[in-house]
């Protein structure tokens, strides 16, 4: 009857239910993210994967309740094909490549050699637990023992590395752990793989054996050398890309995709193949495209990589509880005793093996944070999940697994950082710390770590020379579009130069009113230079806080490259170098201009008083016009009453064309410096010149629109193109001190 | 052993270098006390930044590392390594310097007169001293600290503040009330301080 009217109002469910329901789980996990951030302490104690079970675990309940079943998200294909890989895809390449090659041997030691150990170590005990009669679980055959150790053998950084973050543990024990789960995942699906084929066999033959330790590393070694070959090709694919900048990002995705999909299809380890292929391509492909695709590639692999991750804990929690469970006492516990166990021994016993082998030897505090700190995560219970079902005994390998995630992520992920920073308490009294201290302290800090990074890693920088000479020649020719790299730096420059500005204008209000407050200490320090300031124990816990805050941290570069929520951010290196390049164009400019310029400017951006170059002993002296500037020299004393800050002077954005009149002064200085030049500019070509000393053509033209109301104090220079760029590119201070009649 | 007196023989003036590193093995007392398996790993990376094989280093080989230049710091560090008035920095130098930072040897008996070894307490503080006391007069004057605070902090903090931070410095380490801090003054101000700790790198060791 009603059938042929049309209604007004239709509900067409079916039809959209498989994405809206994708959608909907997807999202729900999302608000769970979100909701974990609102009270910021929670994620600072609770691992952010112990959250998302809970939440999966509620969830769940809520389900099971409901007698509904959760989305079959979890079979093989899924999780394989498109879960895993982004975040895969995400570890590889966010994953800093300097550290991890030169620790490369200690990482590629401990996930193979560890997980082997693990695997064959858990599986044997469990072998011999399961002869016991008294846990019933006789039928379990070695086969399906080594499997069901492999899958636990699994471990995962995430919540780990945070800790580490925190704590600041150094470099090595981070990339080591980072590096580790990496590849360690890899090694666990093929392990898997081959246990269960294995698995099925009724007999296996040493020959079997054999095949399989080869088939191992052909699985391992044919997923590198493919993953390299495609991040070649997609890095050469890049190099064509200038016009059509808006499927950069597109290329990236489509070619790691690629890489993993046809490993999968040669049944070789897709995970190397993926990893190895982001590494490759990384660095070739940042220096094609185009700023805007860089910031979007790296977006969105953090995104769906995050998004992969939070689903698969989440849908952890929801099967949990949905699931039929066989639970059995003995095997589960002992299973978790021995994971535990055997991980302890396993780094005890290989750490011994190789700290000889080590510039920097693990103690035994990094030992303890290597083992504790194996939380097992997402591979394990995928890997659990997609079990075949011949083996008998699948649902209580599920349930283990399960117990022993569970286990680790929550007790051990929660304990894991009061325990790190237990053992890091120092013997010193931390109360009544001074400002002193506290200065002092972290310049000892910053200088332990540049002369770290002075002695850098020695004994692998035979072969990283040999590469990078290799790579110089040959690769960045055919790889890198070559006409862009000037732009690239001058749009770094541009960039730091807006940021600058962007600072400028915000901190606007804070100058003014800064402005008085400098006068007023300056004449007060002019009039009672004996009388000392008081200061309240609340001015001192202030300072303590502005200090704690503000000053630039170590080791902030593993930070932003290995934490798996965060983007990487430069925002400190980007500092300290637009505060030095500005510093070094003040210096400059002050060899040729006078006093009353300089002490317009702001003091607010420098690390130096004005007229001062960033290496005192070698004062500026060469770059003063013959006929002389004495108040060029190291002058003290205007330095000491800095004159009246108007806001006018917040301005390190003028300097730009100033540059062009000291570039001549540069110029006039001898010949010595001819040769420094020369050998300067050998090294523009490199990236390590390029992001170290802001090195570019001057932006003449933009940064004039920037700065335009600030041009009446300064004379227009005339410019001098060609020599402009090369004085900034080095760094005259420190040109030697040549005898002057001084 | 016989390996490595090959490669040390490479090394030039190597014999003056080990008679003030010395062998840790014999007991004979010596100044810097780096062992010869850290010298030559620390010519192989003088070499590497010595890209011009000059067999000296100049400033921007160490401008060439990219850490470096990140480092707040950084500059000042560069510069400890050139005594005023030099424009290179030849092997022995190097090591030198970078000897400040062995871990202080705990269990070694005190001589009367020996001379006292470069990675003392005493003498990574005064490293850590002439990091700010850039114009070498001893003292380290409210600018120079200015300056070390500029550098080591972000760009939220205004002049004010980081002159009354500076104040306050001084003002907790200044026994004889002469608006600087000395390197008495400094010392003291750091007894509390494991600087043994503070100021080793492990793998000097």
């Amino acid at each position: 009857m009603c059938e042929t009217t049309q209604a007004v109002f239709t509900l067409n469910y079916p039809r959209i239910q498989i994405p809206f329901e994708i959608t909907l789980w997807v999202l729900l996990a999302s608000f769970a993210k979100i909701g974990f951030h609102v009270y910021h302490k929670i994620t600072v104690w609770v691992p952010e994967s112990c959250l998302l079970i809970s939440i999966g675990l509620i969830v769940g309940g809520i389900m099971h309740s409901l007698h509904e079943k959760p989305p079959a998200v979890l079979t093989s294909n899924a999780f394989f094909l498109y879960m895993l890989p982004p975040i895969v895809l995400d570890s590889g390449y966010f994953m800093p490549t300097r550290p991890f090659f030169e620790n490369f041997g200690t990482v590629l030691w401990f996930a193979v050699v560890g997980t082997l150990w693990n695997s064959i170590g858990i599986g044997i005990s469990l072998f011999a637990i399961c002869q016991i009669e008294v846990f019933g679980v006789q039928d379990i055959t070695l086969q399906e023992n080594f499997l069901f150790a492999s899958i636990i053998s699994a471990v995962e950084p995430v919540a780990v590395l945070t800790v580490f973050e925190d704590i600041s543990v150094h470099e090595q024990l981070y990339i080591v752990v980072f590096g580790e789960c990496l590849f360690n995942d890899a090694v666990t699906v093929v392990l898997y793989n081959l246990f269960n084929h294995v698995a099925a066999l009724e007999v296996v033959e040493a020959g079997d054996v054999f095949l399989d330790i080869g088939r191992f590393f052909v699985v391992g070694l044919g997923g590198t050398i493919f993953g390299a070959l495609f991040g070649f090709v997609t890095a050469f694919t890049t190099r064509f890309t200038g016009k059509v900048r808006e499927i950069e990002p597109l290329i990236i995705f489509l070619y790691s995709y690629l890489a993993y999909l046809i490993a999968e299809l040669f049944a070789i380890s897709s995970i190397m193949a993926i990893v190895i292929c982001a590494l490759t391509m990384k660095y070739y492909v940042e220096e094609n495209v185009s700023q805007r695709s860089c910031t979007t590639i790296r977006h969105v692999i953090k995104m769906v990589g995050s998004v992969s991750e939070t689903l698969i804990f989440f849908f952890l929690g929801v099967v949990t509880i949905t699931t039929e469970h066989e639970w059995n006492w003995g095997y589960i516990l002992f299973a978790l005793l021995f994971a535990l166990l055997w991980r302890g021994l396993g780094i005890l016993v290989l750490t011994q093996i190789i700290n000889p082998f080590r510039t920097i030897p693990f103690n035994f505090k990094d030992q303890f944070g290597l083992a504790y700190g194996g939380l097992r995560g997402a591979v394990s219970f995928a890997l659990a999940f997609t079990l075949p079902d011949n083996i008998g005994r699948k649902d209580l390998f599920i349930t283990g697994t399960i117990v022993v995630i569970i286990f680790t992520v929550f007790i051990q992920g929660i304990t894991i950082r009061p325990l790190l920073k237990l053992m890091n308490v120092r013997k010193t009294n931390r109360n009544q710390e001074t400002i002193n201290d506290e200065i002092h302290k972290r310049l000892m800090e910053h200088t332990v770590a540049g002369i770290e990074d002075l002695c850098g890693q020695w004994s692998h920088y035979y072969w990283k020379d040999k590469f990078m000479k290799f790579n110089n020649r040959i690769l960045r020719k055919i790889l890198i579009r070559d006409n862009h790299p000037e732009s690239s730096i001058v749009a770094l420059y541009k960039k730091l130069e807006l940021q600058n500005a962007m600072e400028v204008l915000d901190q606007m209000s804070g100058d003014i009113s800064a402005a008085p407050s400098l006068i007023s200490l300056h004449e007060e320090r002019k009039n009672a230079s004996k009388s000392r300031k008081k200061f309240l124990s609340s001015d001192v816990t202030n300072m303590h806080e502005l200090l704690s805050k503000n000053m630039y941290k170590i080791r902030h570069r593993t930070v932003s490259y290995t934490n798996k929520h965060t983007l990487p951010d430069d925002i400190t290196a980007r500092e300290i170098l637009m505060r030095r390049h500005t510093s070094l164009r003040r210096s400059l400019r002050a060899g040729s201009f006078h006093g009353t310029n300089a002490a317009k400017m702001s003091q607010k951006y420098f690390s130096l008083p004005m007229g001062r170059s960033l290496n005192s002993r070698f004062p500026p002296r060469r770059l003063v016009h013959a006929d002389g500037d004495i108040e060029s020299e190291i002058n003290y004393s205007s330095i000491r009453h800095p004159q009246r800050v108007s806001s006018k002077a917040v301005m390190p954005l003028r300097p730009l064309n100033t540059l062009k009149e000291v570039a001549s002064s540069v110029n006039t200085v001898d010949g010595q410096n001819e040769e420094q030049r020369g050998c300067r500019r050998s090294h523009l070509g490199s990236n390590v010149s390029r992001s170290g000393h802001l090195t570019s053509h001057l932006p003449h033209g933009s940064s004039r629109n920037c700065s335009d109301g600030d041009h009446d104090a300064w004379v227009e220079e005339p410019q001098n193109n060609s020599d402009v760029q090369h004085p900034l590119m080095r760094r005259p201070h420190w040109l030697p001190q040549k005898p002057h009649d001084k | 052993m016989g390996s490595t007196n090959s490669t040390l023989l490479k090394i030039p003036n190597v014999e003056v270098l080990m008679q003030e590193t010395g062998l840790k093995l014999v007991a004979e007392e010596n100044c810097l006390n780096v062992s010869p398996a850290h010298i030559i790993r620390l010519h192989d990376r003088f070499k590497a930044l010595d890209k011009e094989g000059r067999g000296h280093l100049c400033p921007h080989d160490f401008g060439a590392i990219k850490e470096l230049a990140m480092n707040p710091i950084g500059d000042r560090i560069i510069g400890a390594f050139f005594s005023p008035g030099k424009e290179t920095v030849d092997f022995h130098t190097f090591v030198k310097i970078l000897a400040h930072f062995r871990p202080v040897d705990k269990d070694r008996p005190k001589e009367p007169n020996s001379p006292e070894p470069i990675n003392s307490r005493s003498n990574k503080l005064k490293f850590a001293f002439q990091l700010y006391d850039q114009d070498k007069d001893g003292k380290i004057s409210r600018d120079e600290l200015l300056q070390v605070l500029r550098a080591m902090l972000g760009m939220q903090v205004t002049d004010e503040q980081l002159e009354s931070i500076a104040d306050r410095t001084i003002q907790e380490a200044d026994l004889d009330r002469d608006d600087t801090i000395s390197f008495e003054e400094f010392r003291k101000s750091l007894e509390k301080i494991n600087i043994d700790h503070k100021m080793s790198i492990r793998f000097l060791r």
